[in-house]
């Protein structure tokens, strides 16, 4: 057998009292696609930061193919031959695609040449493997999908053999991941060694040769891509067995509770978002949101949660009209029973520098249990945020912690919490699992179930399919701003796939 | 013919008060378009004023004095380099501490060397940047219309003026042409790209902040031994600040930098020339009005009319390896 592309020894890292990395031994064959899988947090990323150069391991040796290898910074590893496309771009937003390529390895001190020359190297880079992009386009102006490919290049134009993909697809709609897996196929035809590094089963399965599967900083198996299967993954990853499908009994539909008529919504440019949307969704039934991502639902959304303009249609919360003039207040539609859990936790769902127990009552901060006359009744809101911990079993347990420092599944728990503690009568989660581990995924649900069997009605738009068909008792797919069908929860995949992609009714029927 | 010599003689001084602005404005920029922001501008540009000053008054070389300044203004940006950089403190409070440094240590220094109160004895002709008259200046002063604009405006000034301008396509080369610059603006953009393109992202923050150095001290030789003749305290007097404002306003670019260089230090003339003269219509117009003015239009404009002006996005920002 050939020397491994990459051999991994003994490899330990840990970051004060937290052990990233512990005793790792991997070999990564050459020429294959390597999958690395593993939940928020198992020291994926961190793993390949070390063998990138970005980190330091505190014990163990790195061979690159059968060489020792000394990987102090970035140059040495990309001398070695291996490139990464990082999870967030490493890219400068207003220099042009060609400069991005070169930065780094300009050659020589004066650009003149050496723009020429990458100009026409990277042209037969782009031709050899289907990477096309304008090289004199400003990154800024490029979708996320264009962006990644220049990532990509970088890598190539620098001699990458050995390419490392941190969780690429993050970013990506569906079409965009596909192409990008094409691309890495390609790339493994050329004799390219490909690790990508991964929390989604689905994609290490369609793709990958060789897959290591990563826990809590240690790497507890490699299994061959054919030789295994979703099931035994997941089980791997979390250490014990995990529904990838919802138990949930039968919905009891009680009243309406959010009516929306006939909404219509324009962005800055008065392109029209929403276009004449109408659904109810009733007390105790979820009801789903599918689409691709940009298709209106992060407007509908925002517009039913009061924050965004609408230009006709009205909403109505419990019988009671919403305002849609953009400046609705939340607060007074939290105390009429709206809980919203946004889109982007980051920005709109948390104060990130707070501590937990802070963002634990933001926006609910002016209930009476948390105020003691003028003042913040810090005791009753500490032990508040120490209870929703153990009630959602948000880790670490320390209410004290800045929220920056939790991992992506526990600050969606953080405001899950918050939102569905509230006793609220109508729940609207967007994008509920975005960027968190399976097993976190798996509370999640659960907890969305658990609601909708209290009674509450629950607005749930996700572009995970596999998220709307598990949790929803009706299905709505949107697209181009319309909802362009209904279905039941039985409704297949492939079905769903024709509606999100804008095939009218009539033919999907056919 | 009469409002003809004022115009040049305005235009003339122009020059002349916009060569500190101009070399302060293009060492910010360098610094800055780093990821580095500096508003310690000022003291540095004092500090190497005091230093040309002191040498020169020693040595009775220009040239001395000129790399005295140098030196002490570019250990001045390495210390908040140091701060800013590898301890990544604050930058605008080391720029800060590097203004009060400067202003403190220049008068205290000053007295205990000198006993003039804080100033540096008058140097000498060898001592100072003086004129230099380009050929045929004398010559061609009788051209009508030409002759005074070559002989008043372009001839007579000193070294360090023309540099001064020479610079101005040299850093736009610098900057859009070469590798140095290329990494500059993607180190003051995002420096994590830098990083992992495998370049030091200090290193070369430190190269950029030691070009700001001989820039400032640059600037304060000018003001120590071409326009005047030896230190005077708080001879800077905010002209710091001024590029600063120069350079926001140019939106970190070299050749509006200068332009914007210009505008103030045509102010600044323009505000000389009027003193005590009452204009039609409006009267006398107090100094300080005018004084104010630069700061004003920077707001002005800056508000209203030439649109946002962007810094670069790593700016103000110490560059620590995300976990």
């Amino acid at each position: 057998m050939a020397e491994a592309a990459i051999e991994l020894k003994g490899i330990s890292k840990n970051f004060g009292s937290v052990r990233a990395n512990r005793d790792i031994d991997l070999k990564i064959a050459p020429g294959t696609i390597h999958g690395i899988i593993g939940e928020n947090g198992a020291g994926k990323s961190t793993l390949m930061s070390i063998l990138y150069g970005f980190y330091q391991a505190d014990r163990g040796e790195i061979f690159v193919n059968g060489e020792r290898a000394v990987i102090h910074a970035s140059n040495d590893a990309i001398a070695r031959g291996i490139g990464m496309v990082h999870q967030h771009f490493m890219l400068v937003h207003n220099f042009t695609v060609l400069e991005n390529v070169i930065l780094g390895a300009e050659g020589e001190p004066l650009l003149k040449t050496s723009i020429a020359k990458a100009r026409s190297e990277l042209e037969r880079l782009e031709r050899d493997y289907g990477l096309e992009v304008d090289p004199d386009a400003v990154i800024e102006d490029l979708p996320v999908g264009l962006q990644q490919r220049v990532e990509i290049l970088k890598a190539l134009f620098r001699g990458a053999d050995i390419l490392i993909l941190d969780e690429p697809t993050g970013v990506l709609t569906p079409a965009e991941a596909e192409h990008l897996f094409r691309i890495l196929r390609q790339l493994k035809d050329e004799g390219k060694t490909i690790v990508l590094i991964t929390h989604k089963l689905r994609e290490i399965m369609a793709v990958t040769d060789n897959v290591s599967v990563m826990r809590q900083g240690a790497l507890v198996a490699t299994r061959k891509t054919e030789e295994t299967t979703v099931e035994e993954l997941a089980e791997l990853m979390v250490g014990r067995r995990v529904l990838l499908r919802v138990e949930k009994g039968d919905a009891h539909p009680g009243d309406f509770v959010l009516s929306v008529k006939n909404l219509t919504v324009e962005d800055m440019r008065g392109v029209k978002m929403v276009d004449d949307v109408s659904l109810d969704v009733r007390a105790g039934e979820i009801v789903g949101i599918a689409g691709v991502a940009g298709n209106g639902q992060t407007e509908l959304l925002e517009t039913i949660t009061g924050m965004r303009k609408a230009v006709s249609g009205t909403v109505t919360l419990d019988g009671a009209p919403v305002e849609l003039t953009g400046e609705a207040d939340p607060t007074d539609l939290r105390r009429r029973g709206m809980a919203h859990v946004p889109e982007d936790r980051h920005n709109m769902g948390l104060v990130l520098p707070f501590e937990e127990n802070e963002n634990a009552i933001l926006g609910y901060h002016w209930q009476d249990k948390y105020v003691n006359g003028p003042f913040l009744d810090i005791e009753a809101i500490r032990r508040d945020a120490q209870e929703k911990i153990e009630k959602y079993d948000i880790r670490p347990t320390d209410a004290r912690l800045k929220t920056a420092n939790f991992s992506g599944g526990n600050q969606q728990k953080i405001v899950l919490a918050r939102e569905m503690e509230q006793d609220p009568k109508v729940l609207i989660v967007g994008q509920p699992t975005r960027g968190v581990d399976v097993g976190a995924i798996e509370f999640i649900h659960k907890r969305l179930i658990d609601m909708r069997d209290q009674g509450k009605a629950v607005l749930l738009v996700s572009v995970e399919l596999d998220e709307i068909r598990s949790l929803s008792d009706r299905i709505l797919v949107m697209f181009a701003g319309r909802i362009v069908g209904e279905r039941g929860p039985d409704a297949t995949e492939g079905e769903l796939g024709l509606l999100m992609a804008g095939v009218e009714e009539k033919e999907a029927a056919e | 013919m009469d409002l003809f010599n004022t115009l040049v003689l305005l235009l003339d001084s122009t020059v002349r008060l916009s060569v500190p602005l101009l070399f302060a404005a293009l060492a910010g920029l360098y610094s800055e378009r780093s990821g580095v922001f500096d508003i310690g501008l000022e003291g540095k540009m004092l500090a190497g004023a005091f230093a040309a000053g002191a040498a020169a008054a020693v040595s009775g070389s220009a040239w001395v004095g000129l790399m005295a300044a140098v030196l002490v203004s570019v250990f001045m940006a390495l210390v908040h380099g140091f701060a800013s950089i590898t301890h990544r403190g604050n930058q605008i409070v080391s720029g800060v501490a590097i203004n009060f440094i400067a202003a403190g240590s220049t008068i205290i220094l000053g007295q205990a060397w000198f006993s003039q109160g804080g100033r540096t004895p008058l140097v000498g002709a060898a001592g100072r940047f003086g004129a230099i008259h380009l050929p045929f200046a004398d010559a061609l002063s009788g051209v009508p219309v030409l002759g005074p604009l070559y002989s008043q405006l372009l001839s007579g000034h000193s070294l360090l003026v023309y540099l001064a301008f020479l610079l101005v396509p040299f850093t736009w080369w610098v900057l859009f042409r070469t590798r140095f610059g290329l990494r500059l603006r993607a180190v003051g953009e995002n420096p994590a790209a830098v990083d992992t393109a495998g370049i030091s992202v200090q290193w070369l923050r430190y190269r950029a902040v030691i070009c700001t150095g001989v820039l400032t001290g640059l600037a304060g030789t000018y003001l120590a031994l071409a326009q005047n003749a030896g230190f005077v305290k708080d001879m800077t007097a905010g002209r710091g600040f001024i590029a600063l404002a120069a350079l926001i306003f140019a939106k970190w670019r070299p050749v509006p930098v200068m332009f914007a260089c210009l505008l103030f230090g045509f102010l600044d003339a323009f505000s000389i020339r009027i003193q005590g003269t009452p204009l039609p219509l409006i009267g006398r117009v107090p100094v300080q009005f005018m004084q104010a003015l630069p700061y004003i239009l920077t707001v002005v404009l800056l508000a209203g009319f030439i649109g946002r002006a962007i810094p670069p996005r790593a700016g103000g920002v110490p560059y620590v390896k995300e976990r």
